[in-house]
């Protein structure tokens, strides 16, 4: 047993570094997906809107955790080498691309009727009509509340620990078990994680404020 | 794919399974119920409390809206023991719920405060309703109403993340699945069933949600 010095410092903070590198990689990915999944939920077309209600049921009505848990041993049933790293990073993508989907549904329905038959009216086709007329505007007001979410997937990064990827949660553990000092090893990694989140929190507040002014106008 | 799924040993857990999706039920519900209290004490707090109550509570929020709950959890668990507060698992992922369910309704609940017209509040004035008859029937409930489907999702999100506290064993059915799968290595279908459980469970929880504000604030409303 030591007692929590420089370098236990120093191991945590290193370890934050790839607690960002998943959180970059959800947001990603998570971003193609619920772009997909938004699309789908605003289709007139039958399956695509099926498919992507199910797809938002079924990854918003069971815990992160257990999505992690059914890639992390579901992708050796199907014959795939996998470790803790892709496993993480797959369920994160999955599970913030039903978040981000269903946020962006919200702000694609935002936009008024008359935009979308006016697009119609010029007979824009499905595509023109979403990239030029709907999506831009939609994106304005999509903006505060994906940086928002952006805090839900660093946090929800947390539980990859459980899967045993050396993020910054799972650092900490490291660290505790070595030096048994609970108090400070697991307030400084919540400072990190605080530090990591609460730029993003304000950024997002300060923007949803000045959107509302915006709009009030 | 040649695996061979064998659902028998997860099947034959039944009790076992049955028992963990209770103390979730259990868990989540207390949680809710304190957890709600507690926003609601602190709404209050912040909007008519003194400067410094307005700024603690304001602090509380940022530090857990900005913490993971696995975070929070450890510390609950770990750190306060170190300094000699004892607890089983099962206490101190309750009160670790309580606390992040607190922190995140109590900003959904003065939301709802505040989007109380000030006339509704002066007519309860003019009434000769005293302070806390004002806040319970004037503000409160139509409060709750207009909040209730942000609430309703609040609590979902945390059923859900209940299954994070099987990592400290605090038995609930997340911990269940783990020991069943450490027992008889079917891993794979035993989280099927278990994520399979926990999707009926947040339709139940919606449906009940739906069944209780049909009954109780399902009123007329003039505006």
């Amino acid at each position: 047993m030591r007692t929590f010095g420089y370098t236990d410092f120093w191991f945590i903070l290193e370890a934050a570094q790839w607690t960002v590198l998943l959180s970059i990689i959800a947001f990603i990915g998570g971003g193609i997906v619920g772009l997909l999944v938004a699309l789908g939920r605003t289709a007139e077309n039958r399956t695509a809107l099926a498919l992507s209600t199910g797809f938002i049921q079924i990854f918003r009505g069971t815990p992160l955790l257990l999505q992690l848990f059914l890639v992390f041993f579901g992708a050796p049933v199907l014959g795939l080498e996998i470790n803790p790293w892709i496993a993480a990073a797959l369920a994160l993508t999955l599970n913030s691309g039903s978040f981000l989907g269903e946020i962006w549904r919200g702000c694609i329905q935002a936009i008024p009727r008359g935009q979308w038959e006016a697009a119609d009216a010029l007979g824009l086709s499905y595509r023109d009509k979403m990239r030029d007329v709907v999506l831009p505007q939609a994106l304005k007001i999509a903006v505060p509340p994906t940086v928002g979410y952006l805090v839900q997937i660093v946090k929800g990064t947390s539980l990859a620990a459980i899967i045993g990827f050396t993020e910054l949660t799972r650092a900490g553990q490291i660290i505790n078990n070595a030096t048994f000092q609970p108090m400070i090893v697991f307030s400084v990694v919540a400072v990190i994680y605080f530090f990591l989140c609460w730029p993003l929190s304000l950024l997002a507040a300060h923007m949803e404020r000045r959107l509302s002014i915006s709009r009030t106008r | 794919m040649n695996y061979d799924f064998q659902f028998g040993p997860v099947f034959d857990a039944w009790p076992l399974l049955l028992h963990g999706t209770w103390m979730t039920i259990q868990l989540s519900f207390l949680a809710m119920l304190i957890g709600l209290l507690v926003a609601v004490l602190c709404a209050w707090g912040k909007t008519a409390g003194p400067a410094p109550l307005r700024w603690l509570i304001n602090v509380y929020i940022e530090i857990i809206r900005n913490t993971p709950f696995l975070v929070q959890l450890f510390f609950f668990f770990f750190a306060l023991p170190a300094i000699g507060i004892r607890w089983s698992p099962y206490m101190a992922a309750l009160v670790a719920m309580v606390v992040n369910l607190g922190a995140y309704a109590t900003e959904i609940v003065r939301a709802g405060i505040e989007s109380i017209p000030k006339g509704q509040i002066e007519a309860g004035l003019a009434l000769n309703l005293s302070r806390i008859e004002i806040f319970r029937f004037v503000v409160l409930k139509p409060a709750l109403r207009a909040i209730y489907p942000a609430l309703t999702s609040q609590f979902i999100l945390l059923m859900l993340a209940s299954s994070v506290v099987s990592v400290i064993s605090a038995d609930d059915l997340t911990s269940v699945a783990a020991n069943l799968q450490s027992e008889t290595f079917r891993s794979f279908e035993i989280y099927i069933v278990v994520t399979g459980i926990y999707l009926a469970l947040t339709l139940a929880f919606s449906y009940v949600f739906r069944v209780v504000f049909q009954h109780t604030l399902n009123y007329p409303d003039r505006r």
